[in-house]
């Protein structure tokens, strides 16, 4: 090996930046799984342009990738990075402001040509003319140095060139001390049918490495020790993915088949995508006319027994609103997904928000409640998948997930589950009369309840002897028979909310190792991973603050009043206008503070541990 | 779910049928609810020949269900004892979309009024069509929204005076039968309320298509647009109207004199002329199978609201694949290739993917 010193750190956080064609994503990805390989706790952050390919070597087309790995738990992405690679001067200027003086910077010199430097307002070029003093900078001239390395291969310069993201991944990769043969054989699985493209990548990646290996700008090489992990099987999961396993597990322990009904949005059209290729389990996938058709074609399944799931963001679930309501009204199991993005109207479709909560909650006519979920961690949208399966089919009511754009791209090791140990979502079919009519005959009462969940029987068509009628207008309870009565209607506005209040939820838990700490600081969804980051942080510093995060929305945890009642200050981080602490407000009365952003970007830790600094200060 | 790779024939095909020594009669169909529609509503007619076709058609009750969306004929599955689904507005196709594509074994209906289909249910009817699902849908046509009292609908009449029109409608209406041929409809029909053997054979020839069928059904609103298809009811008016379609025989209404029929003009396009001066090589036969549609659109444009001349009856009926069968046979496919349904095995392989590490102390 090299004759080059080792240094051994605790963590680092690496962002990559390059134009939208320049392949970030994958160089990103690759490092990552070659990372999780070595055991690093870790956690990613894409960020990328909603346009397909923004004009070449300009600010908007600007995508990246950052990773944050650690020899210890890590909670989020990272606030700053450590290392910046830029593959042109956009992606310096884009990405230079977030990089704390005396970070590294490593960038492709070939591409800081005049007309590139023009395109982003450089005057001068940056990596020559002192201004980047305060950072380790590296200018190495990536691109014809991967040309050079393949100057052997029949490819055109083009196609040369497009290997650079695989020197770069090489270079880093010795840098760290990530093994490449994952990347190798990702490689060959990615380009089987084309071999030379396939030699020049692999040679490509091999240069990145042995550059760094030789060449004297680059004296240390690091390396990040394994992160204590419990025992067991690991793989880097994203949220979007952990999603759609999740349903897929789901539908397999419910032993019913999974219809998927859904129109392409980003940042949702992942599931979509690997959904449609799962029909080897029974995946139903049909892609609609629109998220009005997707969210129907979903409930029309779960009238016929299936799991009926539609996946979707904001946008989408506006679209969706009324037949989510006839949902609610037939009282049937349906799951409906929303990757929450940046609004409103079109808003920052890649870009990540939590405004859709009150949509979630109450954007319907009528009191049309519905189960709502957030998943706190892309691993966390497996279970959440699961759970929303279960609530649905056990209470046959729509389930709203609330995920959002950070946890849908994000990614973090997994520790596989046993398909066994995952929840029994086995739910009985009626097949017999429930009831007797006025002569005594045996007939079925719909809208029958079951005294503990108020569910009433999923008696689905081809079951002799349970036909019976379902609509929008308002039931008689029991019968079924469309009522008018207004002491009926006032029964069943009152049933079905009683109904999702009974749904049996978790209480919350505190997080508070001092155990006298008079600050709570509460949070929801995405948001987990920086709030915990930042708790962690003051703690470190001697403070006194309690953590508790909410993955039930609606219905909240019976604990919760009594949670927030009891502490002199709850702080409540959201990346909307404060809807969740309108919400507590209105229904534990309690002076939740917020404290919200929304640009479109997750909160970073040292935001939130300033935050609550303030608060125990002004207590 | 049983699925049949042969791709099955038959609109009814993988459907539960009656066993032989059992029968259905109208009785069972009839649920137990006081129908509502207003009196002398064309709606009781349809269902009344519903509930008398439906025994004969000789499928599991139970495997039968009516979607409808919002309207007056929207109320229809509330009368039949069947499972049955009374939707949102326009909504009924695509609901039906997700329960015939994830049950092979039902035989599903849809029934929609001329609103609910053609204005905001119009995305959902085009794309059901196209995509020719094995859902039947009858298109309740009175020409008006009869359950919000009487405003002019999509298939309203250029000058109708309505609710909301009082000086009369601008809008230019759309003609079911183009429309659906439009949208790539394997099985485009007209029929009326009143006629009771020609709506039932227009309903059996539906059910025994496999994919969408269209059914356009003239439908009389006494309240709100009383007389609108007076013409083609009253029986010396509409022997002297009606072109009935048969397959394979030319396309002609009224007796004697009076009689005419459809030829193809110098130009190609359809024209109605006097039968008895008609040169013989230019009378068109109707050809209720061709895969080109273009005759059976032209035939689609003979009408107009003077009902001059009013084709009547099966327009187009083609064999295509349809989506459902489509979508199953790839979902069987898949889990025939992979040896069998997915196991707790299988599905942990998946959840493994290719990058994994292991943490053993
Ligand atoms: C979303 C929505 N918009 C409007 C209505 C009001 N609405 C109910 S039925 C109807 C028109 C029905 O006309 P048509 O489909 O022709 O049925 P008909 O009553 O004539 O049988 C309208 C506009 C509704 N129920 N839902
Ligand atoms: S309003 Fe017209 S369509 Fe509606 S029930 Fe009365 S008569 Fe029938
Ligand atoms: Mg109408």
């Amino acid at each position: 090996m090299s004759s080059k010193t080792q240094q051994i750190l605790d963590r680092v956080v690496i962002r990559f930046a390059g134009d939208s064609g320049d392949g970030m994503q994958l160089t990103g990805d690759r490092f990552t799984a070659e990372t999780a390989s070595l055991g690093n706790d870790l956690s990613t952050l894409p960020n990328f342009p909603a346009e397909i390919r923004a004009p070449q070597g300009t600010l908007p087309g600007v995508s990246s990738f950052q990773l944050h790995f650690a020899d210890h738990e890590v909670l989020t992405p990272g606030d700053a990075p450590d290392v910046l690679v830029a593959m042109n001067p956009a992606a310096l200027r884009a990405n230079l402001g977030d990089l704390p003086r005396g970070g590294v910077i490593i960038a492709d010199a070939d591409e800081f040509t005049k007309r590139n430097l023009a395109k982003v307002g450089y005057p001068t070029n940056p990596l020559e003319d002192e201004s980047l003093e305060s950072w380790a900078l590296h200018a190495v001239p990536l691109t014809s140095i991967t040309v050079a390395a393949l100057a052997e291969f029949d490819l055109t310069r083009k196609e040369k060139e497009r290997a650079k993201n695989m020197f770069a991944l090489g270079l880093l990769s010795w840098m760290y001390s990530r093994p490449t043969v994952g990347t190798e054989s990702f490689l060959k699985r990615k380009f089987a049918g084309k071999p030379a493209i396939l030699a020049a990548n692999l040679a490509a990646l091999h240069a990145g490495h042995a550059y760094g290996e030789t060449t004297e700008s680059f004296a240390v090489s690091y390396t990040v020790q394994r992160a204590p992990k419990a025992i067991g099987t690991y793989r880097n999961i994203t949220g979007n993915l952990a999603i759609a396993y999740g349903f897929v597990a789901a539908a397999h322990r419910a032993g019913r088949p999974l219809v998927l009904g859904s129109y392409p949005i980003t940042p949702a059209s992942d599931i979509l995508h690997t959904l449609s290729g799962l029909k080897r389990f029974g995946v139903t996938t049909i892609q609609a006319e629109d998220e009005i058709a997707g969210v129907g074609a979903a409930l029309g399944a779960a009238f016929g027994g299936a799991i009926g799931l539609t996946t979707t963001s904001g946008p989408g679930l506006a679209l969706k609103a009324e037949t989510i309501g006839l949902a609610v009204s037939l009282e049937l199991p349906l799951v409906i997904v929303d990757v929450q993005r940046g609004g409103p109207s079109t808003g920052l479709p890649t870009k990540t928000e939590q405004s859709d909560l009150l949509q979630a909650m109450y954007g319907r006519n009528g009191e049309s409640p519905v189960a709502v979920i957030a998943p706190a961690t892309p691993v966390d949208c497996f279970d959440a998948a699961l759970e929303a399966v279960r609530i649905a089919t056990t209470y046959r009511t729509p389930v709203i997930l609330l995920s959002d754009g950070s946890l849908a791209n994000g990614s973090e090791p997994w520790r596989l589950p046993q398909v066994g140990d995952l929840p029994n979502l086995h739910v009985e079919a009626p097949t017999e009369p429930n009831s007797v009519d006025d002569k005594g005959n045996p007939t079925f009462a719909p809208y029958l309840r079951d005294p503990n969940t108020l569910a009433r029987p999923w008696a689905v068509p081809g079951t002799p002897g349970l036909e019976h009628r379902v609509g929008g207008i308002e039931k008689a309870d029991v019968t079924g028979n469309i009522s008018y009565d207004p002491d009926n209607h006032d029964h069943m506005v009152r049933t079905r909310q009683a109904k999702i209040d009974g749904i049996d939820v978790p209480d919350i838990v505190v997080d508070d190792p001092s155990g006298d700490a008079r600050v709570l600081i509460l949070g929801w969804g995405s948001t987990y991973g920086p709030i915990a980051e930042a708790a962690r942080l003051c703690r470190a510093a001697g403070a006194k603050v309690a953590r508790a995060h909410l993955r039930h929305l609606a219905p909240f945890p019976g604990n919760l009043g009594d949670v927030l009642r009891a502490y002199d200050r709850v702080v409540l981080p959201e990346m909307n206008l404060g809807q969740l602490a309108l919400l507590l407000r209105g229904k534990y009365l309690v002076d939740v503070r917020s404290h919200t952003a929304v640009r479109g970007l997750p909160f970073t830790s040292t935001e939130i541990a300033t935050v609550i600094h303030e608060h125990l200060e002004a207590l | 779910m049983s699925i049949d790779l042969g791709m099955p024939t038959l609109g009814t095909s993988g459907v539960p049928r009656l066993g032989e020594d059992e029968s259905q009669t109208k009785k069972d169909f009839t649920s137990d609810q006081e129908v509502r529609w207003c009196p002398g509503c064309g709606d009781y007619a349809i269902l009344a020949a519903m509930q008398g076709f439906l025994p004969d058609l000789g499928l599991r009750r139970e495997n039968i269900v009516f979607i409808s969306g919002i309207g007056c004929a929207a109320r229809f599955p509330y009368y039949l004892d069947t499972f049955g689904m009374h939707s949102i507005h326009g909504r009924a196709p695509a609901i039906a979309t997700g329960l015939a594509t994830s049950r092979e074994d039902l035989s599903v209906w849809v029934v929609t009024g001329d609103g609910d289909a053609l204005s905001i249910g119009g995305n959902h009817l085009i794309h059901a069509l196209r995509r020719n699902v094995n859902i039947k849908i009858l298109l309740f046509n009175n020409k008006i929204y009869g359950l919000t009292k009487g405003q002019y609908s999509p298939t309203s009449d250029v000058g109708a005076v309505t609710k909301s029109s009082p000086l009369g409608s601008v809008d230019q209406p759309f003609d079911p039968v183009s429309l659906a041929l439009g949208a790539e409809a394997s099985f485009v029909a007209r029929t009326m309320d009143s006629d009771r053997k020609h709506l039932t054979a227009t309903l059996r020839a539906a059910a025994e298509h496999r994919g969408s069928a269209l059914v356009e059904i003239y439908q009389n609103c006494p309240i709100f647009n009383d007389g609108a298809f007076q013409l083609v009811k009253d029986r010396d008016e509409a022997s002297a109207r009606i072109m009935q379609l048969v397959d394979g025989e030319p396309i002609r209404a009224g007796e004697g004199d009076a009689a005419r029929v459809v030829v193809r003009g110098p130009e190609g396009h359809l024209a109605v002329e006097p039968e008895a001066t008609a040169d013989p090589a230019r009378v068109v036969r109707h050809r209720v199978n061709d895969t080109d549609p273009s005759q059976a659109f032209a035939l689609s444009r003979l009408d107009d609201p003077s009902f001059a001349q009013l084709p009547m009856g099966v327009f187009r009926s083609v064999s295509r694949p349809t989506y459902d069968d489509g979508v199953r046979s790839q979902v069987a496919a898949a889990i025939d290739t992979a040896g069998g349904p997915a196991d707790d095995r299988a599905l942990e392989q998946l959840l493994h993917g290719h990058d994994t590490w292991t943490v053993s102390d």
